[in-house]
């Protein structure tokens, strides 16, 4: 069965780095795990093909690497010899990509179908951007501050002109004792300490 | 030397000493005052501390010696830097005037002195509060987890990456296209971008509201803005330093290089660097002198100053280095772990084989058994010292580096509201003298009615700088910015600086100059004083501006570009400027140095005019 495997174009490679993902509580990659692997390609070609029954014996893995690494094709179910295209397989695994994942313990980065490239995920995006409510809190604060400032330099003008309004208003009322003026207490002018520019001069 | 030009009617101009004690007894005076010398100090730290002293300095540093480069840095501190910042503040504190009236009470027809300051001044703070633009940007979208810049966008079919995203890096892209939206070259406009309007409307409105009562207001800010720095940095100090890479960095900064001394550009670049760090020739630490008691000790200050400057230079170098070191230690990591999965997959050999302590024989023998394969593979030469040196300058060093940096370190969203805060404060506390500069001799240039309030003034001059600034929120507002970053504050700067020693030792008169520090703080400066201010510090000036000018129109003007169309990409790609932009250089370096001459030449003509009639 390895001889419609070696050389396909139909086949597939897969890289497994299980050190990677696990570290210390890395599993051993023997004949079992292969077997589960087997069964997972199975299980998601079953799914993708509603009604085809594929079995662990329709897939089929050759040139093992100690890497882990290895190629492997999927025939047909009714007819063994003939191999199923690239782009059904293909679509097969990106659908149940997450399952294959989850069985190994694995992520798309380290359980690896060369040329069947994982579909990311989107960025994370808040509704509301953050940086226009930090943006909304900075300015509202400088606003009112700056509102502040502008109405307490009004009042403190408008307080100094009123002082000094007052004190105009006192200085006025130096001149006039009692209420007169000194015009209306109805004196004579006595032309004495005049400046007497109307004589003839010496 | 008894060299002094005649300058009659000097007494007329400038309050004798009688007027000096009556107005500081009485306190008669009408200018605005320092609520105590704490405030000035903090204000005066905080103009000359800025982002240059984070992201310009380190870099100069590490790429002229390391260690050796801070002999040449603080000698010129000591010869260049002092002696004009005690020039500065004590003719401030004498004249009692803004930069304009200190340089008219000294001559009129010096006034264009004044006037130069005034522009540079204008200039710089357009393109720095865009900076500050930027800054704000990053820290509002700080708030997040996963912040912004570790993502990049998927492309249609979801298998992917948006191409520009996936060659360089999500910092790279954040930058470059989301926050900035850069163009191809300075000549694509391409519009407003609203993001960087929108922070430069913030920008704009947070220095109005600091600076909106003058020194009353910004002396109190500057308790916060000059002071959140040095806590922030003994934070990152203490986090760096327990990271991973941290002493490789520090290391690659301070070892010294020796014959680094021996090349001219080393002590060039550190001269330069020591003018623009004190902000010399901004006019406005003459205007704040000129808010101190006469009697202040602004000798005193003086040293307290540079000291205070040269210590935060090394100080935030380490801390910078050591992030930086973290950061190249991670990447190269990274470079070998990814070397080692491609011979894994090409050899198929079991996973844990090659490790990254075996990583160098485990290549030799494989290079040597299959070179072939191994020429095939796209095998990266990791460099530990290119990583230490990339990007480390300007702002590829906040926005790109150090955010990359941030987003390895466990807690990234408060590192870097952390960080940002702390350029924030720096850049802020640089503008309030900035717009001092400005502001004040506006007023006494007359442009401003005298029944204005100072929040008018305030209000106004942002309105107009925000307009302005509209420049550097385009698509192609990068290329403008390093322009004017390159232009408008070098040159002029070192020309007024030329201009003010001469003006001060040669016209003023270093005799009379002398006898005002005697009157104000007591004793005459001593020999140290007087041999740097009539010939060493005017010499080192003409020097690196002599050769400023020789170097720069010699080179060809170029200038980098994000391009993601260009071969280079992702590294910038560097193409020369259209031909009018010698206009406009003209403009941002000319129109400031000549302004000096220029003046004088109008003044004469004018009063020979008004002689004739």
């Amino acid at each position: 069965m390895s001889r419609l495997c070696v050389g396909s174009s139909h086949a597939y490679k897969v890289r497994i780095s299980i050190k990677t993902a696990l570290g210390n509580q890395a599993y051993v990659w023997n004949d079992n795990e292969m077997y589960l692997f087997r069964a997972a390609m199975a299980f998601a070609l079953r799914s993708y093909h509603n009604g085809q029954e594929f079995n662990v014996s329709n897939i089929m893995v050759c040139n093992e690497t100690p890497r882990v690494s290895f190629w492997f094709v999927v025939s047909s179910p009714e007819n063994s010899s003939v191999l199923l295209k690239k782009g059904d397989v293909e679509n097969a695994i990106r659908k149940s990509r997450n399952r294959i994942n989850g069985a190994f313990l694995l992520t798309d980065q380290t359980l690896e179908f060369i040329d069947i490239p994982p579909t990311l995920a989107a960025p994370v995006m808040p509704v509301t951007p953050p940086w226009l409510i930090v943006f909304g809190v900075v300015m509202g604060a400088v606003g009112a501050g700056i509102i502040f400032l502008l109405v307490s330099s009004l009042v403190q003008s408008k307080r100094k002109k009123n002082k000094k309004t007052l004190d105009e208003d006192r200085e006025d009322m130096r001149g006039i004792e009692n209420g007169l003026g000194c015009d209306n207490l109805g004196g004579v002018y006595n032309t004495t300490f005049s400046d007497g520019d109307k004589f003839t001069p010496m | 030397m008894r060299l002094l030009l005649p300058n009659p009617g000097l007494d007329d101009r400038i309050h004798s000493y009688e007027d000096l004690e009556r107005m500081d007894k009485e306190e008669a005076e009408d200018r605005p005052k320092w609520d105590n010398k704490a405030q000035y100090i903090l204000t005066c730290v905080g103009f000359c501390i800025g982002i240059g002293n984070v992201w310009r300095f380190p870099y100069l540093c590490q790429s002229h010696g390391g260690g050796a480069f801070l002999i040449p840095y603080l000698i010129l501190l000591v010869l260049e830097g002092m002696p004009l910042l005690l020039m500065e503040f004590a003719i401030g504190q004498r004249l009692r005037k803004g930069s304009v009236g200190v340089w008219r009470a000294i001559n009129p027809y010096l006034t264009g002195i004044g006037i130069a300051s005034m522009l540079v001044s204008l200039l710089i703070g357009l393109y720095y509060n865009t900076l500050i633009a930027w800054i704000m940007w990053y820290l509002f979208n700080s708030f997040q987890d996963p912040l912004p810049w570790t993502q990049c966008p998927l492309n249609e079919n979801r298998t992917g990456y948006v191409p520009e995203c996936q060659q360089s890096s999500t910092v790279d892209y954040y930058f470059y296209r989301v926050t900035l939206n850069t163009s191809a070259s300075i000549t694509d406009s391409g519009g407003l971008h609203w993001p960087v309007v929108v922070c430069l409307l913030a920008a704009w409105t947070v220095i109005g509201i600091c600076y909106i009562r003058g020194i009353s207001t910004s002396g109190k800010a500057v308790y916060v803005t000059a002071l959140l720095p040095y806590v922030v940095l003994a934070i990152f100090l203490i986090r760096g330093l327990t990271l991973k890479g941290a002493m490789t960095g520090v290391k690659f900064l301070f070892t010294p290089n020796v014959d680094e001394l021996m090349n001219p550009t080393t002590w060039l670049d550190a001269g330069a660097q020591v003018f623009y760090a004190f902000s010399l020739a901004w006019g406005g630490l003459i205007s704040f002198s000129s808010y101190n008691p006469v009697h202040n000790n602004c000798k005193q200050d003086a040293i307290i100053l540079s000291a205070v400057t040269g210590f935060t230079s090394i100080y935030a170098a380490t801390v910078t280095y050591t992030i930086i070191g973290f950061r190249a230690t991670e990447k190269y990591e990274q470079c070998i772990s990814e070397n080692i999965r491609t011979l894994l997959n090409a050899f198929g050999v079991p996973e844990n084989s090659i490790t990254t302590s075996n990583y160098d024989e485990a290549f030799l023998h494989l290079n040597s058994s299959h070179p072939d394969t191994i020429l095939g593979l796209d095998i990266k030469i990791c460099d530990m010292h290119k990583l230490l040196s990339e990007g480390v300058e300007g702002t590829g060093l906040a926005f790109i580096v150090f955010t990359e940096a941030i987003t390895k370190m466990p807690g990234s969203p408060a590192w870097a509201v952390l960080f940002f805060v702390m350029l924030l404060c720096l850049g802020l506390s640089t503008l309030f003298g900035n717009i001092e500069g400005v502001v004040v001799p506006l007023k006494d240039l007359g442009v401003f009615p005298k029944k204005w309030p100072q929040e008018a003034l305030t209000g106004v001059t942002c309105v107009v700088a925000f307009i302005f600034t509209l420049l550097f929120a385009q698509h192609s507002g990068l290329y403008w910015l390093t322009l004017f970053d390159n232009f408008a504050g070098s040159v002029p700067l070192l020309s007024i600086g030329f201009f003010e020693m001469i003006a001060v030792v040669y016209i003023y008169g270093v005799d009379r100059f002398n006898e005002d520090i005697k009157f104000m703080i007591g004793h005459k400066p001593n020999i140290f004083w007087q041999a740097s201010w009539r010939i060493i510090s005017p010499l080192i000036i003409l020097i690196i501006l002599v050769f400023y000018l020789v170097t720069q129109t010699q080179q060809q003007l170029t200038y980098l570009v994000w391009d993601p169309d260009s071969e280079e990409f992702p590294t910038l790609a560097s193409i020369p400027y259209p031909p009018w932009i010698n206009a406009v250089i003209f403009l941002l370096a000319g129109i400031p140095s000549l302004a000096m001459p220029l003046y004088a030449l109008c003044r004469l003509i004018f009063v020979s005019c008004k002689k004739k009639r």
